[in-house]
């Protein structure tokens, strides 16, 4: 479903080359890709989601090569085919909470089905948020609409960066409970990206990116 | 439930409530004084220029040629003084003369004037009766339209008339002047007066025991048309003897708005600087937002959002600020017309109630808007630059 070969990246001419070990996860497998800060997790990231343009190498997503795309087909495909999870959740603030989770359908051409957005938001629990402005969300509230917003379109692949990072143990599990089962219902690969060494065990299928060379 | 980016800019422009409604003030302010300034230049010189139609020269007491005009053209100022009829018809008969209404006045009815003049002043101005007859013998009289309707006078209505131009003080009581006719609203001075015959004027004032003889009869200023273009040079000759003046309108009407010129033209300059600076307001919210709201585009940009789409929203944002600070100008400028148009009338008794908008004005207007996009345009170039990647990673 997701795969790469021999993805290096360079951001300037004279900055050091970044190297990432080879990636491969199935359809609607779970994939966490475990790293120390500053070793290129958002880059890798970046590169995956088709944001950044790898060095090196290929990154094949249902079978189609991002790295041969330009930018407007990568923003095309990545709005139709993969949702986001970032570290801490970003929404337009003149927007409700539902109209920032119909976003995704607008920008990228799709109907908006409210219904179905509230439902997630149900699943969710945050249905009673859905008409309020989402600074007025707690950080935990926050993060699950983010995560709404991520499914809401049935992207094929879900990309989390650092989902968990800013939340105590007790919402943290809340948070990876949710993401995992509503990717598996929603029947969306998930990768992982992060630090945070609490997911360590909940996942068989994992990378340790600090383990690999970094610069070549 | 649909988004469309409209939506989405007005809720963004509506989310920066101080910073929009500065703009918008800014914007509207700006506007809304060019375009009172254009309102009025045009009222004034319509009005200037119905009512001078024609009149070739004016020939009346001497003094100054400006106080001439407005007194005895716009009727707007007090008269220089009288002159001798005899004296007045020897220069209505040179050759160089086609044609010369005689005006006398010196009474009002609520603070209008009563006018004694002929047919043939009605007519020049175009003068239509909405109801009853002309002025046949003395004291009866033709109101006005802009008359009828302030003091409510009817055909078949007495009244007394008051020495002076203003006030009531001074009433004759002892002449009844009688409302024979009413005339259509016709744009010019004739809106404003209570026509009647000359005698009528004299007989007023005989009623006050000065019994005058023909030949000492007096009038208050003669309108000339010319039948050569000598007359301009020749008939000052003629009269110099005696103590009449003519002057010519368009010259006086024109030092006249030369002198308003300068202040008009100071206005104008203040308001375009406003202009300016509701500009760099609306350039400054929407820089202000994009920097703001970097991550908001870089975040859109993640969902699919196109760079043509960021620039449209940006762009957007700018358009619907102009437009509604042009709008809310227009708006304004108009309140202040009306606003204007009540202390002038009241002042000079000019009706300017004309407020449509002008061709010039939608000019104005469309030039704002498009000031308004190119001001959002500038920070949208930059937010079609923004690093997606770099923009996400550093929050």
């Amino acid at each position: 479903m997701i795969r790469t070969s021999n993805l290096a990246f360079q951001y300037q001419k004279d900055s050091p080359l970044l190297t990432f070990p080879d990636i491969e996860c199935p359809a609607q497998g779970q994939l966490l890709l475990l790293g120390a800060s500053g070793c290129g997790k958002t880059t890798l990231l970046h590169l995956l989601c088709g944001m950044l343009q790898p060095t090196q190498g290929e990154v094949q997503i249902n079978g189609r090569a991002l790295h041969q795309m330009n930018e407007a087909e990568r923003d095309t495909f990545r709005g139709q085919h993969i949702g986001i999870v970032f570290q801490k959740s970003h929404f337009l603030q003149s927007l409700t909470v539902l109209e920032n989770l119909a976003m995704p359908a607008f920008l990228s051409g799709a109907a908006f089905d409210k219904r179905e957005g509230l439902q997630l938001l149900e699943k969710l629990g945050i249905r009673h948020k859905a008409n309020s402005r989402p600074r007025d969300l707690s950080v935990g509230e926050q993060q699950r609409a983010g995560i709404a917003r991520a499914l809401i379109h049935r992207p094929a692949l879900v990309l989390a960066d650092e989902p968990t990072s800013a939340l105590d143990d007790v919402s943290t599990a809340a948070v990876m409970n949710l993401l995992e089962t509503q990717a598996a219902a929603a029947g969306a690969t998930l990768v992982i990206v992060t630090h945070d060494q609490r997911l360590k065990d909940r996942f068989g299928n994992r990378l340790d990116l600090t383990a690999q060379p970094q610069s070549a | 439930m649909k988004l469309n980016w409209l939506y989405i800019a007005w809720r963004n422009v509506g989310l920066k409530k101080l910073q929009t409604a500065l703009s918008l003030v800014l914007l509207a302010f700006g506007v809304g004084l060019v375009s009172l300034l254009m309102l009025s230049e045009k009222q004034l010189s319509d009005t200037f220029d119905r009512n001078i139609e024609d009149i070739d020269l004016v020939l009346g007491a001497k003094g100054s040629p400006l106080q001439l005009i407005l007194a005895n053209v716009y009727h707007v100022d007090a008269p220089t003084g009288n002159i001798r009829l005899a004296d007045a018809e020897k220069v209505i008969r040179h050759p160089y003369i086609a044609e010369g209404i005689p005006l006398a006045y010196g009474d009002n009815n609520r603070g209008f004037r009563i006018v004694g003049s002929t047919d043939a002043y009605t007519a020049h101005y175009g003068g239509e009766l909405a109801e009853g007859r002309t002025f046949d013998t003395s004291f009866e009289v033709v109101v006005g339209a802009k008359v009828a309707e302030v003091t409510e006078l009817k055909v078949g209505d007495e009244f007394f008339s008051a020495h002076g131009l203003q006030d009531e003080t001074d009433v004759h009581t002892d002449k009844v002047f009688r409302v024979v006719g009413r005339l259509e609203p016709s744009g010019t001075v004739l809106d404003q007066l209570l026509l009647c015959t000359i005698s009528t004027i004299w007989e007023v004032h005989e009623g006050h025991g000065e019994a005058v003889a023909p030949e000492d009869r007096e009038i208050t200023a003669v309108l000339l048309k010319k039948r050569n273009p000598l007359a301009v040079l020749t008939i000052p000759n003629t009269i110099r003897e005696t103590n009449m003046q003519v002057a010519l309108p368009s010259i006086e009407i024109n030092r006249l708005t030369q002198n308003f010129g300068i202040g008009m033209n100071t206005l104008r300059s203040i308001a375009l600087l406003i202009i300016l600076i509701s500009f760099a307001s609306i350039f400054i919210s929407v820089y202000d937002n994009l920097l703001a709201r970097r991550y908001e585009l870089a975040l859109m940009r993640t969902m699919g959002g196109s760079l043509g789409g960021m620039f449209l929203l940006l762009l957007l944002e700018g358009g619907l600020l102009s437009t509604g600070g042009s709008l809310l100008g227009l708006v304004l400028s108009r309140l202040g017309l009306v606003a204007l148009a009540q202390l002038v009338e009241d002042k000079f008794r000019y009706d300017w109630s004309n407020i449509g908008v002008m061709p010039e004005e939608l000019v104005l207007v469309g030039l704002a808007i498009f000031v308004g996009l190119i001001a959002a345009a500038i920070p949208g170039i930059s937010a079609v630059r923004i690093d997606t990647s770099r923009t996400l990673s550093e929050a």
